[in-house]
């Protein structure tokens, strides 16, 4: 069976810059946010790889990346995503600020999705990432999926496999770090990724360059979709707290780190 | 320091895409994604071997030759082939090259040696190379992709040899060949004797291109020969050279003693009177080579300057925290080195040099872009022409003046031109070729000669704004590994005298001239206050004439001042011109950003405060190159006349034998200049108080 893997994710700032949230005329955002390299959220990332490798072992089938952010700065982060595997963009123009109304935002994807030419349900497996790396609402797939039409739905997921019978065998993480193993029958379903199981794939230009020839005129189409807070008024934003104790030891045990975590959790 | 608040000032420090529309080639979303794979390989891997110890060996590791697989991988090795051979860059390809080198030498040059030396050992096939050679050796170049089990090809390129002739002459070569079989009718068999010095690539190379000179009255001068592994004979690569730099690319000493078809001689051989003519002698090939690959050594350099800028502001922020003075908050705590103006001063130093050098650098990886399909329909036109050696020469001396007579058509008001001669000068591919060329031939070694052998000094400077910590293995961005590496880029593919023994015949050209003459035009007209423009404009005046002055001028005794022997007069007068030609194009491109930039909406936010520091520094740059060229004309205008009575320039007419008419219009052109020098300094103060308040990341994106 061949399968219509959609993929929701957008960009965020490269964690390593310095990220210091101020008010502008839009709401809460970050200083210099337009100036600061992005990269494609890593939970998006997780999702789009794995859709990549399902798509390659069911001859037929085909990803699309559903995209939300400045078009100017999607194209610069699909110079790098577009060598990781080969996928088609749909993108839309608008903010890709953690700050969004997460319905606002899921309005704007669903009826991308649904204006995809050739959109069949009975196939459809929605991916993205059940979090995000910057201000993550946790709702905005599920809504894209209830806008969707689709119920079945999927979140923290590690792991997908297809069975024989076409049904999906699906394991999402729970507390105590175990997962929940569930069957659902057959697409469509919305799956949020977690982490998965693949490593980032390496660049390859020549998938890069293969990807391109369709990404430029994505790009070149994108539709203004003036996403915005919505009526949600923020009162205070702040990063979260974080302390850095740095230690280089070289050559450690296994067992000698976890016993410093250890310690230090215990405050010792 | 000066005021700044009400002017743009520089909020982070430079994004990609701004780079990719000063360094034009944001209409190139191929190299925009070649920079994006090298990338993470340079800053991964690459780093992290960098950082455990990987450069402190002269022999290749396993831990070195597992990089192969990641260049291979990532599109690196195959950066330089065309699409049908395995390639994924449609037409030239030097700047695609010189934006790999420049990606991998922000992290470690080594690494980009290496991975350019294969570039290096297949360039003679490529620019040479017979059909049947580039059909048979390009795509076995071309890492094997999954599925294909053969052997990977790995190419070195031989050219230098042991004492006592390495680097003292490429023209003359101890590695020969003679003929050992020659059967009528069939191909005829070279023994190949080639002993090597300093070749890079050989600890895992199968396939080499090397220099030989005949030893043999039926084979007539020199070439490039192909040489592999599995020839018959004995292939030593030889044992490491104890090298202090570049650890991370593979060098040796190799011995080579093997039977190869004539066939392998690289553009093949034509026989006349039993004797066998190589259609191209090792100088012809390794000249097509050197002037492109030699790009990218410039590059290297000007790469590790502007990969210090982010760790040594890091570096001098950080000073004093963790101290018992200076609390969150404090200006002590917050800037640390920063509140001493010298050490901002001294980076922007640094700065301005990195971009001068990647503005020269990047300039000439285009040149050559552009001059690549003339170059290869000039030799389709003279081959169709039956054209061919001398007779190459000869045709371009007749060409020259057109080419001369198109340039300065160019400028002329267009009512009042020949038009339907220039466009027949304009039309016609061996008059353009030869105005390109006559640009390349200062370029090339102008890029490679100042960027590398000024880079080197400056990043000495880099080095010492680290403090104690620059000599240290610890030291953020590996600072002390690319000053040593620096040297070696000044020296290798050409080291400095031969620069600017190229440099001291090829700016005399005519048609160099006619250019420079137009360019000095163009600077002075350009509408970009605050550039420097005027300043460089006026250093070009100001170097042109003492050039023409010094051509025909005598010393104190009657001896011609410019003359091939004389470098003490030839050479500084190439500096000083590597100076103005980096300035130049510094300016050009911070111009070009401006304009650019203006229509990218991704740049709109940092466009303003970046251009306001990019003019800046291209004041600082103009003002520093103005200061050397003055310094080096009035040495080389004065200092071979006889000392006056009066000891200053002014009255230097009293003296016997000055020609007070020309130092007239040498001290215009001094005091022209002098006063384009007004208010620079401001813009040295600007360009330092930004590097205050510019944000930078939380951490290197590098390991160290």
């Amino acid at each position: 069976m061949s399968y219509q893997i959609i993929v929701c994710g957008s960009l965020v700032p490269d964690p390593l810059q310095t990220l210091e949230p101020v008010t502008g005329p839009q709401g809460p955002a970050l200083k210099n946010e337009m100036m600061l390299p992005s990269w494609l959220d890593p939970w998006a990332g997780h999702a789009l790889y794995e859709a990549a490798r399902l798509a390659g072992q069911h001859a037929g089938s085909k990803v699309w990346l559903v995209s939300l952010g400045p078009k100017a700065k999607l194209q610069q982060v699909m110079m790098t995503v577009a060598q990781k595997v080969p996928f088609e963009l749909v993108a839309l123009d608008g903010s890709a600020g953690g700050f969004t109304d997460a319905s606002e935002t899921a309005a704007a994807l669903a009826e991308a999705i649904l204006a995809i030419p050739g959109l069949d349900l009975t196939k459809l497996l929605l991916f993205g990432g059940w979090e995000s790396a910057s201000r993550g609402a946790g709702a905005t797939l599920q809504i894209v999926g209830e806008r969707l039409g689709i119920t079945d739905q999927f979140q923290g997921v590690d792991s997908l496999t297809l069975e024989a019978d076409g049904s999906l065998r699906i394991l999402e993480r729970v507390e105590g770090g175990k997962h929940q193993v569930s069957v659902c029958s057959a697409p469509p379903a919305v799956l949020g990724w977690a982490t998965g199981s693949l490593p980032e794939p390496r660049n390859n230009p020549q998938v890069g360059m293969a990807n391109m020839r369709g990404i430029m005129p994505a790009l070149q189409k994108a539709k203004p979709s003036p996403v915005s807070t919505g009526d949600i008024t923020f009162t205070s934003v702040t990063l979260p707290t974080q302390t850095r104790t740095t230690q280089v030891i070289k050559d450690a045990s296994p067992e000698q780190i976890a016993a410093d975590i250890v310690a230090w959790i215990k405050g010792g | 320091m000066a005021a700044t608040d009400t002017l743009p000032s520089l909020q982070t420090l430079p994004s990609d895409q701004l780079r990719a529309l000063q360094w034009r080639f944001a209409d190139r979303y191929d190299l925009a994604m070649i920079v994006q794979s090298v990338r993470p390989i340079a800053r991964g891997p690459v780093a992290r071997l960098v950082a455990q110890g990987g450069r402190n060996t002269h022999e290749w590791t396993a831990e070195k030759n597992a990089l192969l697989a990641i260049y291979d991988e990532s599109g690196i090795t195959a950066a330089f082939l065309n699409p049908e051979f395995g390639g994924f860059i449609e037409g030239p390809k030097n700047l695609a090259l010189a934006l790999v080198a420049f990606e991998l030498s922000w992290v470690d040059a080594g690494a980009a040696t290496c991975s350019l030396a294969s570039n290096l050992g297949v360039a003679p096939i490529h620019e040479r190379g017979t059909a049947e050679q580039v059909a048979h050796y390009m795509p076995l170049v071309s890492p094997p992709g999954p599925g294909d089990s053969r052997e990977a090809t790995r190419v070195a390129f031989a050219l230098t040899e042991p004492i006592p002739f390495v680097g003292v002459e490429t023209g003359l070569l101890s590695g020969k060949m003679r003929i050992v079989e020659w059967e009528d009718g069939k191909e005829p068999m070279l023994h190949i004797d080639k002993r090597g010095r300093f070749i890079t690539n050989m600890d895992f190379a199968n396939v080499v291109t090397a220099a030989v000179d005949s030893a043999d009255p039926r084979i007539k001068g020199s070439c490039i020969v192909i040489l592999e592994k599995t020839d018959p004979g004995s292939w030593d690569a030889g044992v490491p050279t104890r090298k202090m730099v570049h650890q991370l690319s593979s060098t040796c000493d190799p011995v080579f003693n093997l039977k190869v078809p004539a066939s392998r001689i690289v553009g093949g051989y034509t026989v006349k009177d039993g004797v066998i003519i190589p259609n191209f002698s090792h100088g012809e090939i390794i000249e097509a080579v050197f002037r492109r690959t030699r790009v990218t050594v410039g590059l290297m350099t000007s790469s590790k300057l502007l990969s210090a800028i982010e760790p040594i502001i890091r570096y001098q922020r950080s000073r004093f925290r963790g101290g018992e003075t200076g609390t969150p908050g404090s200006p002590r705590y917050d800037l640390g080195l920063q509140t001493k103006q010298d050490v901002l001063h001294r980076l922007i130093d640094v700065w301005a040099t990195g971009e001068a050098g990647a503005a020269l650098g990047f300039e000439t990886a285009r040149l050559f872009d552009r001059l690549d399909p003339l170059d290869r329909e000039k030799d389709r036109l003279f081959a169709e022409q039956g054209i061919s050696g001398r007779g190459v020469l000869k045709a371009f001396a007749r060409i020259q003046q057109d080419a001369i007579d198109c340039v300065t058509l160019q400028r002329q008001p267009e009512a009042g031109r020949d038009q339907a001669r220039l466009d027949l000068l304009e039309s016609n591919p061996l008059v353009q070729y030869a105005i390109l060329d006559a640009q390349a031939n200062v370029f090339c070694p102008a890029c490679k000669l100042w960027n590398t052998g000024y880079g080197a000094t400056v990043m000495r400077e880099a080095v010492s704004l680290m403090g104690g910590y620059g000599i240290t293995e610890d030291c953020p961005g590996f600072l002390p590994h690319k000053w040593m590496d620096a040297q070696l880029e000044a020296t290798y593919e050409g080291p400095e005298a031969v620069q600017r023994r190229q440099l001291s015949v090829t700016m005399t050209s005519g048609l160099f001239l006619a250019q420079f003459e137009g360019w000095i035009t163009d600077l002075e007209a350009l509408q970009a206050p605050g550039s420097g423009a005027c300043i460089t404009a006026s250093a070009m005046r100001l170097w042109l004439w003492s050039l023409r002055h010094l051509q025909n001028a005598t010393d104190v005794h009657g001896a011609k001042l410019y003359q091939s022997n004389r470098q003490g007069v030839t050479f500084p007068l190439t500096d000083a011109l590597c100076w103005l030609m980096a300035s130049r194009q510094q300016i050009l491109d911070t111009v070009e950003l401006g304009r650019s930039g203006a229509a990218d909406p991704s740049v709109a936010d940092e466009l303003p405060g970046t251009l306001a520091f990019f003019m800046d520094l291209c004041q600082v740059q103009a003002a520093r190159a103005a200061g050397e060229t003055a310094r080096i004309c009035s040495e080389l205008v004065l200092g071979y006349l006889a000392k006056p009575a009066v000891a200053c320039a002014c009255c230097a007419d009293a003296a016997p034998g000055v020609d007070a008419t020309a130092l007239q219009a040498f001290s215009g052109h001094r005091a022209r200049l002098d006063a384009c020098l007004y208010g620079f300094r401001l813009a040295k103060d600007r360009a330092a108080n930004a590097l205050t308040s510019v944000m930078i990341p939380e951490a290197l994106d590098y390991p160290v």
